[in-house]
């Protein structure tokens, strides 16, 4: 299968094609893919070289003459080296654009920690108006392009990961998917941890909702959910652990409820490898996954 | 009888008086006014914007990167009608458009917010960019940096990108007023010549000057004026 990134330029090329509002800005990451598109867009494919302030800035700038920026680098140079002009050059200025990033939180451990970003979507929740797509798919994440895309003058943020499930759902760029339904609490998948989660929860009476956007948080479908499953609720996060947590609080503000939020350790591990070792050292693997989610929902743990 | 007057043409006379709206004082030290020529030149015969044209796709952009102590550019906009005069004595208040630093949702002809420093030379960049690739290849854009702005990284990366990319809509205006902890004589326009660009240094003060470096033909490359003005501590 092909990764959601081999879908990017594909998929963002074609829409060079179709809307001259259009343009791409690559810090050299990526510019492979685009090479046709820069032939026959020489002006709306740009690259700036190794310079990732000024990959911002510039996209910022396009978006100020009325065009649609599409801006991409690794998730660590797109959103925290620049953080100051996803802020300024964008969010001061009132201007949107689409940043997709890849590589996510370690899909390259061999990397190491310079290429690893699990705080990504923490820091964008500093900031006020993003929406935030993480598809689990590579099928989702040409939809959810699309959609970034093709949503007016918004701030967007796509995180594309070559973590993945097995299939693709029909996702709508807005909305949780409700996979499975049960009575004894709530866990909310978030893009390429439905599989695993579908697995660490078999025979447990539990719903499951899946989530491709993230930001802003489905609140109305989480409190849906929790009519019939009761106010534990588990979020499991392909990024830092907690980072939706204070969302969820908020969509069940008025009700006693609890959460767990499960997802990647703040520590830093100093290790290298293979992704499904740092799968299982975050505790994102199946087997601990169903511990900590049978755990927390102890008392209304029920066979199927 | 008498008639009233309504003012409608103000000149390089009156900002004092417009900027002492600001500050409830006409005599205003160096670094408030460093920037002040350059804005007046550009705005009186370079620019070509107007307050109808605000929102014109064919305008020329100024984009005001050095945001620090923007009284002489609320001045020069209210002089040439941008920000009508009444708005200036609330300078820097709860109730006022106008802040110590200026943003673009609430100053109308302001093109950029700004105020951190190092981010209005890539934002033009990015801007000379969108025009070009509209097609739209008249306007020019500008933007004004303080010499001491130049020290952030981000500078160096557009300065860097728009030689070689040869963006000659792009023009900067570096106001010098020695206040680079670390600088070295004639080094601003070396560093950006050395990016390729088009740079000349000029008198500040002097009009004519800056009329003549700002009009000066550059094709192929983005220029630079270097606009030196007395010393931060003078």
């Amino acid at each position: 299968m092909d990764t959601m990134r081999d879908r990017f330029a594909p998929v963002v090329s074609r829409l060079l094609d179709e809307d001259p509002r259009v343009a791409v800005v690559l810090a050299e990451i990526g510019l492979a893919g685009f090479e046709e598109a820069r032939h026959r867009h020489p002006d709306r494919v740009i690259n700036v070289g190794i310079r990732e302030q000024l990959l911002v800035g510039a996209g910022a700038g396009l978006a100020l003459t009325g065009l649609r920026p599409v801006v991409h680098t690794f998730a660590s140079f797109l959103v925290e080296r620049p953080f100051e002009q996803v802020k300024l050059d964008l969010g001061h200025q009132d201007v949107g654009a689409v940043l997709v990033s890849a590589s996510a939180s370690f899909d390259w451990p061999s990397g190491g920690y310079t290429h690893m970003a699990p705080g990504d979507i923490a820091l964008l929740d500093t900031l006020d108006g993003w929406t935030v797509h993480v598809p689990g798919h590579p099928d989702e994440a040409e939809t959810l392009l699309r959609h970034a895309v093709a949503a007016g003058d918004d701030k967007v943020y796509v995180r594309l990961s070559v973590q993945s499930n097995a299939e693709a759902l029909a996702v709508d760029g807005a909305r949780f998917h409700t996979v499975r339904e049960g009575r004894a609490g709530v866990v909310v998948a978030v893009g390429p941890m439905l599989d695993t989660v579908l697995a660490a929860t078999e025979g447990l009476d539990v719903t499951v909702l899946y989530g491709t956007t993230v930001r802003p948080f489905d609140s109305a479908t989480l409190r849906r959910a929790t009519e019939a499953a009761g106010t534990d609720v588990v979020l499991v996060e392909p990024y830092l652990a907690g980072t939706s947590t204070a969302a969820a609080n908020d969509a069940l503000a008025d009700l006693p409820h609890r959460v767990l939020g499960l997802g990647v350790g703040r520590r830093e591990l100093r290790r290298y490898g293979q992704i499904e070792e740092h799968v299982a050292a975050h505790g994102l693997d199946a087997g601990s996954l169903r511990e900590r989610i049978g755990g927390f929902l102890r008392a209304t743990r029920v066979s199927a | 009888m008498t008639t009233t007057t309504v003012k409608s043409g103000y000149g390089y006379a009156d900002l004092p008086g417009l900027m002492g709206l600001m500050s409830g004082d006409e005599k205003h030290g160096p670094a408030a006014t460093s920037t002040l020529d350059a804005l007046w030149v550009l705005y009186d015969r370079v620019l070509r914007v107007t307050p109808e044209r605000a929102d014109d796709p064919e305008r020329d952009r100024f984009l005001l990167s050095k945001g620090h102590g923007p009284m002489a550019y609320y001045a020069v906009l209210a002089a040439k009608g941008f920000v009508p005069v009444d708005w200036l004595p609330g300078f820097g208040s709860y109730e006022s458009p106008l802040g110590h630093h200026p943003d673009r949702v609430l100053v109308p002809g302001a093109e950029i917010g700004s105020g951190s420093l190092g981010h209005g030379l890539p934002i033009a960049v990015g801007t000379a960019l969108g025009l070009r690739a509209q097609g739209l290849n008249d306007p020019r854009v500008w933007v004004l940096v303080g010499d001491a702005e130049l020290d952030e990284g981000s500078n160096h990366e557009a300065i860097a990108y728009a030689g070689p990319a040869g963006l000659d809509q792009l023009h900067t205006v570096v106001i010098d007023n020695s206040s680079a902890s670390y600088a070295l004589p004639g080094g601003i326009a070396a560093r950006f010549e050395a990016a390729g660009w088009s740079a000349e240094t000029v008198d500040g003060r002097d009009h004519d000057a800056l009329y003549a470096a700002f009009t000066a033909p550059h094709p192929g490359r983005p220029r630079v004026v270097v606009a030196r003005v007395e010393p931060k501590t003078a």
